[in-house]
């Protein structure tokens, strides 16, 4: 085979260029940096490699590819301590790790799942580089065969995972998918530029909210206040079980999970257009559907955390396709990475086709440092991960403050606006709501994660397809009905219908009680009141910007549909029934010893003084009079725990060179630095 | 900024009054200092690329040899940055702002979302790029140098919006009369470029580096047929052949050549003001407003440095292509030429735009 013939001497040139002891350095340096940042939840591969791009004009191109690689790798890997540990989805590739890896945390058991997901990382990241190694020979062809139609069948495979995840009344875990791709409408559409449910007035709502912020308030916000609330250690007995050899175990015992799962990752990393958000709740919900006894998803069920964790670190080493052979990053650290890869060396490496011709060692060697930076990462994590575990067992009080700021701060940085902080209050407030009520919150961030792609895809899909119809009807069903297309629908129709038979046994906010009918009743209302208003505001958009307002009209209209029947069932049912599911009634919120609006308020409280005095100085406030009256520590402790907040933020984000978020005070008055 | 810096601007500000203040000093040192290179853009556009690459070369060539960092202020288009840019003063010489022809355009065409006054701002550096349009195989047969034989057909084109560097290549082939049909809503002209590759669209556009980058190897293969650079302007503002591509024939060319096509009249005019504000004069260097002459002399000798390296135009070549750097007063010319269209032009492009894809600009 003539494949072979230039891709054995050339993967051995790889190896000859990357087992060097000066390029096994860079590759640990890049890993202990991209750890660094990768705790941090919110900031991911890009803020690293902004760091490092001025040191790459001229660098010897395997070393700056060793330290590049080494950071971007790490960060999938690493981000899983946030989402683990806090319940704070560390990047979008770590959301759906968040639904069993934080229940496992809450329930001692925070060591093992993460070796659990760390292994899985590490055995992802290996069969990525070894399945590219092969298909990136041959990938071109493939991946150009996946045109809009397919990407649309993806995305739509993608949602379909909400039948999984939609709880136990399952029109409401719909009606959360709708809201949430409604939420994802807000703002510029992509096509013709029309505005839904935003106004020149406000430029923040025109480029719509970010991923960041959604994910942190839909996850991390309602976690950190019940937490909070129930003021206790995250780990129930506020001790340890299970050690990290036990989640090393559980991968072995799941190890054909964690194969299927990174083959998913690759795949659909693979293709250009998709990026990783769809990869983990794919993977997720196919760990869901191969698993017998389903009752523990959402519960810690360690399957649920290998899952995902095992496609993510593969999506990376997908992601390296569309990069490497188009010049078409997969994400944003990708398209860093390939505009530092012109500024190595003379800067002839060029991303794109001719890197299989000119480049192929250079292509090799970017797929093996990335197996070896995750076989790296990986083992620093295990070995961090007894200890930092014990986070777990400190009382909750102590750690919330430092929560909000880390999550404030990572708001920010999505786009350097206050208003990111206010719309970090206002979805962590539909998340909290969401929490109560039994909606689900995987189903909402699905929605508004596959919003734009379902909108993008389906409207170019139906405008090349109507294009293609006018030439002849059967170019036209060619086009639409292709065999992939054909094997996605297959596939998204099993899945939906075992996801819908599977749905009621997982129960990702636990049994939750039912009470009263009117608390549920009015969120209800509420809920249907916006998209009313969203569904009216985007039917009031021209007809010659048809593509921008037939997805938010037709997915609002379905929702709403969805509302209607919800409001039926309710004025029809008996107040015990699960469609009234609300925490406030019974258990662990309910007899939560703070309530929700004072909880609460002390995060309005960081946001509105952060509105006056800037981020500093309204987090030195916060943090002294959190500490002081709500944890009730001694002056001493409250001191000591506030210089050591603002002295990570500083180093954090001076290391950065991050600012933050400015007050009314910033405006009137010069600052220095940190305080500007 | 720093404490040195902030005691610096006080001591500055205690002896100097006005909006326009002298500098204390003759030259500008920027020794220990750190220069913010700030894009309106995010990390992952052609802006980016194109700071990243120029900031290690200003930070050898400015004195004292400061920090060049290239910070990101991504959003509405670019327009939010550069709103941010317009309330930005002189303070110590530490800011720099980059545009491009996406915060150009809003501005020519009166969007709504800017607050922005590129007069007010101080160009110091100006590159260009140009643009080549394809064919795929099939369609490129009938391409014999006029547009005549490609009337008849439907071109889809895979585009990023009509009001953004997209309105160059639209206008164009609605002059020569060819029916080209844009898919919107794509994020970048790589996505573009994959459309065409995939046999979605049938034609496309690539900027000089992204047609060199990838584009050129589907023309040895076969699979796509140039037809038409955007051109170059020469010293007398007249569009000729573009030096990266002299074997393509321009837009111009193309259309002196097709039926019912015109290079003179508001239609032509209003395409060359827009390609002359999009292409050779693409992205600017911009100190705030109130800068000291001394500060910009600075920048300028510095700009100036850099493009005398003896290894400028080998580095340069892929990310700025074969174009001229315009620094100092050739930058000030290069903006004025990308910030202003006649009242005729701006009024043809905003009635089109509204005739073919319903977008009104308020």
């Amino acid at each position: 085979m003539d494949i072979f013939a230039t891709a054995l001497p050339a993967l051995g040139d790889a190896w000859g260029l990357i087992l060097q002891p000066v390029v096994i350095g860079y590759l640990l340096l890049g890993v202990a940096m991209g750890l660094a940042v990768g705790v941090f939840p919110g900031l991911g591969g890009i803020a690293g490699l902004s760091l490092l791009l001025p040191f790459m004009f001229g660098m010897e191109p395997v070393y700056g590819l060793a330290l590049m690689i080494g950071m971007v790798a790490v960060v999938p890997t690493s981000d899983t301590f946030s989402s683990v540990l806090m319940g704070i989805p560390g990047s979008s590739a770590s959301q759906a790790t968040v639904l069993d890896g934080f229940p496992m945390a809450k329930n001692g058991q925070a060591a093992r799942a993460l070796a659990a997901a760390f292994t899985s990382s590490l055995f992802g990241g290996l069969v990525g580089a070894l399945f590219l190694t092969l298909f990136i020979l041959v990938a071109r062809p493939i991946v150009l065969a996946f045109g809009l139609p397919e990407m649309l069948m993806i995305t739509i495979l993608g949602l379909s995972m909400v039948a999984v995840l939609a709880g136990r009344v399952a029109l409401k875990g719909l009606a959360a998918a709708g809201l949430g791709l409604m939420v994802g409408t807000i703002g510029e559409a992509d096509a013709g530029g029309s505005l839904r449910m935003a106004t020149y007035d406000i430029p923040y709502l025109i480029d719509g909210l970010k991923l960041v912020i959604v994910g942190l308030g839909i996850f991390a916000v309602p976690e950190i206040v019940s937490l909070l609330r129930q003021d206790r250690a995250i780990a129930r007995e506020a001790r340890l079980g299970a050690g990290w050899a036990d989640g090393v175990r559980d991968w072995v015992a799941n190890k054909w999970l964690s194969v299927r799962c990174s083959l998913i990752g690759v795949l659909i990393g693979v293709i250009p257009g998709l990026g990783g958000s769809v990869v983990d709740w794919i993977a997720y919900g196919h760990a869901v559907q191969t698993t017998k006894d389903k009752s523990r998803f959402g519960k810690g069920e360690v399957r649920g955390v290998i899952g995902p964790e095992s496609s993510n670190n593969a999506k990376e080493g997908g992601g390296l396709v569309p990069t490497l052979l188009f010049g078409i990053p997969g994400s944003g650290s990708m398209a860093v990475f390939i505009g530092a890869i012109a500024l190595l060396g003379s800067g002839d490496i060029e991303v794109g086709p001719k890197m299989l011709q000119d480049n192929l060692d250079i292509t090799y060697s970017i797929v093996w440092l990335l197996a070896l930076a995750n076989v790296f990462g990986t083992l620093l994590c295990i070995a961090l991960s007894g200890g930092i575990a014990r986070m777990t067992t400190i009382r909750f009080t102590y750690l919330a403050p430092f929560l909000f700021m880390l999550i404030s701060f990572a708001a920010f940085q999505s786009g350097q606006n206050f208003e990111d902080l206010l719309a970090l209050v206002g979805i962590g407030l539909i998340g909290i709501f969401l929490r109560r009520f039994d909606w689900s919150r995987p189903a909402f961030l699905i929605g508004f994660v596959l919003s734009n792609p379902v909108e993008k895809f389906s409207n170019q899909a139906f405008q090349i397809a109507s294009f293609r119809f006018r030439k002849s009807f059967e170019e036209g069903i060619d086009y639409i009905f292709s065999p992939i297309v054909i094997v996605l629908i297959v596939v998204t129709v099993v899945s939906v219908v075992v996801g819908i038979r599977q749905a009621k046994s997982i129960m990702a906010e636990g049994d939750v009680k039912s009470g009263s009918k009117r608390a549920p009743l009015v969120f209800l209302l509420i809920v249907s009141a916006y998209l009313a208003t969203a569904v009216v505001n985007a039917s009031l958009i021209p007809d010659i910007n048809m593509t921008d307002k037939i997805v938010p009209m037709v997915v609002g209209g379905i929702a709403l549909a969805c509302c209607a029947v919800l409001f039926v069932q309710m004025m029809l049912r008996p107040e015990t029934d699960p469609i009234f599911a609300d925490k406030e009634t019974a258990g662990e919120d309910a007899e939560a010893p703070h309530g929700l609006w004072p909880t609460l308020a002390w995060f309005g409280g960081l946001i509105a003084a952060t509105w006056v005095l800037g981020f500093i100085l309204a987090l030195a406030g916060f943090l002294i009079a959190f500490l002081r009256l709500r944890a009730q520590a001694g002056w001493g402790k409250v001191l000591l725990l506030t210089a050591c907040g603002i002295a990570f933020m500083c180093l954090m984000a001076g290391a950065l060179n991050r600012d933050f978020p400015p007050g009314m005070l910033q405006d009137a008055v010069d600052l220095p630095w940190p305080l500007k | 900024m720093n404490l040195s810096k902030f005691a610096k601007s006080l001591v500055a500000a205690t002896f100097l009054s006005g909006a326009v203040a002298a500098p204390a000093v003759a030259e500008t040192d920027f020794s220990g200092q750190t220069i913010e290179w700030v894009i309106p853009f995010s990390e992952t556009g052609g802006s980016a690329k194109w700071a990243n690459f120029f900031a290690p070369l200003l930070s050898e060539a400015l004195p004292g040899n400061p920090t060049v960092v290239v910070k990101f202020m991504p959003g509405a288009g670019s327009t939010k940055g550069a709103n941010w840019f317009q309330s930005q003063e002189h303070e110590d010489g530490t800011l720099l702002f980059g545009t491009s022809g996406s915060t150009q355009f809003p501005y020519l065409l009166g969007d709504p979302r800017v607050r922005y006054e590129y007069s007010d701002w101080n160009p110091v550096m100006a590159t260009g790029t140009g643009g080549v349009a394809y064919l795929n195989a099939e369609d490129g047969k009938k391409f014999d140098g006029s547009a005549n034989g490609l009337k008849g057909i439907d071109f889809i084109y895979g585009s990023q919006g009509a009001t953004r560097l997209d309105l160059v290549p639209l206008l164009a082939w609605k002059m020569l009369g060819m029916n080209v049909e844009p898919v919107f809503g794509i994020k970048g002209r790589g996505d573009g470029r994959l459309m065409f590759e995939r046999g979605e669209a049938t034609i496309d556009y690539q900027t000089s580096s992204g047609y060199l980058g990838a584009s050129v190897d589907l023309v040895a293969a076969g699979t796509a047929v140039p037809m038409m650079s955007w051109g170059a302007l020469d010293d007398d503002g007249n569009i000729v052949r573009d030096p990266t591509f002299p074997d393509i024939p321009t837009f111009k060319e193309v259309c002196e050549a097709t039926e019912g096509c015109a290079t003179s009249g508001e239609a032509w005019d209003a395409w060359k003001a827009f390609f002359v504000a999009g292409f050779p004069s693409q992205k600017i260097a911009f100190l705030p407003a109130g800068t000291p002459q001394e500060v910009i002399d600075t920048y300028v000798k510095a700009f100036e440095a850099v493009r005398a390296r003896p290894d400028f135009k080998t580095l340069a070549a892929k990310q700025v292509g074969k174009y001229p750097m315009f620094v100092g007063a050739g930058a000030a010319r290069a903006t004025k030429d990308a910030t202003t269209v006649s009242p005729e032009a701006k009024a043809f492009v905003l009635d089109w735009l509204e005739q073919d894809y319903g977008v009104s600009l308020n």
